[in-house]
């Protein structure tokens, strides 16, 4: 069974999705919230990051997160699906469990 | 009665230079650092106001936050002009890192290198950093 990982650190400021992505297996799920959804812009000096597992792990970020933020109207990374906090819940069923990488 | 028709602070005016590196709602930093920057400047000081790190992040431009249930601050950063705050600089590098340029604020500001913002940073008497 596949894990979710959760990320809420902003990505140039905490090492927090490296070392998430460091442990994130095929086939796993990382969903971006809070803080973490900055990870999700593309053109970023973080964007090699999440662009280079795309194929094989599932990136999802919270959507109202992204809004809150001023990043919808910001071009995101192909491969990045948002949901909402519906999907959230959805996603923590259907996964095994969830890692938070605070 | 005259100590109290005169409401100008006529105590030290000192160059102050506030640094904002968080992003907006993952930590209280911002806000917080926003109410102290329009505190200052109440007071008359000499403010400058820089955006570096994620710091830049707080001026982007179209936040909407009813989603998350926060209070949505941007807007009060319009309000600096009227307090006299016109120092107001993000640096070129963490822009550059994050993807932004100056059309994605939601003020005008001076961008700065950071080695211009060391200069600046070096001219000041008090610096404070959210």
């Amino acid at each position: 069974m596949a894990l979710l990982h959760t990320v809420n650190k902003s990505p140039f400021e905490r090492n927090a999705l490296s070392d998430c992505l460091r442990r994130a297996k095929d086939g796993s799920a990382v969903l971006l919230i809070e803080d973490g959804v900055y990870a999700a812009l593309e053109g970023t000096f973080a964007t090699d990051e999440i662009s280079s597992r795309t194929g094989s792990v599932n990136f999802f970020a919270l959507a109202p997160d992204i809004e809150a933020r001023g990043l919808g109207n910001k071009p995101l990374i192909d491969g990045i699906t948002l949901v909402d906090y519906g999907g959230f819940v959805d996603l923590v069923e259907e996964y095994s469990s969830v890692q938070s990488w605070l | 009665m005259d100590e109290y028709e005169d409401d100008e602070f006529d105590g030290p005016v000192k160059k102050f230079m506030f640094v904002n590196r968080k992003a907006p709602y993952g930590t209280v930093y911002a806000l917080e650092g926003l109410e102290v920057v329009l505190i200052a400047a109440a007071f008359d000081q000499d403010v400058s106001m820089v955006f570096a790190d994620d710091g830049v992040f707080q001026i982007k431009k179209d936040q909407e936050t009813s989603g998350i249930n926060m209070k949505n601050f941007s807007p009060t950063f319009r309000a600096l002009e009227g307090y006299d705050v016109e120092k107001v600089y993000a640096e070129k590098e963490s822009l550059e890192a994050r993807g932004l340029s100056e059309d994605d604020l939601v003020i005008p500001v001076e961008v700065l290198s950071s080695s211009e913002l060391a200069e600046l940073m070096d001219t000041q008497e008090v610096v404070i950093t959210f």
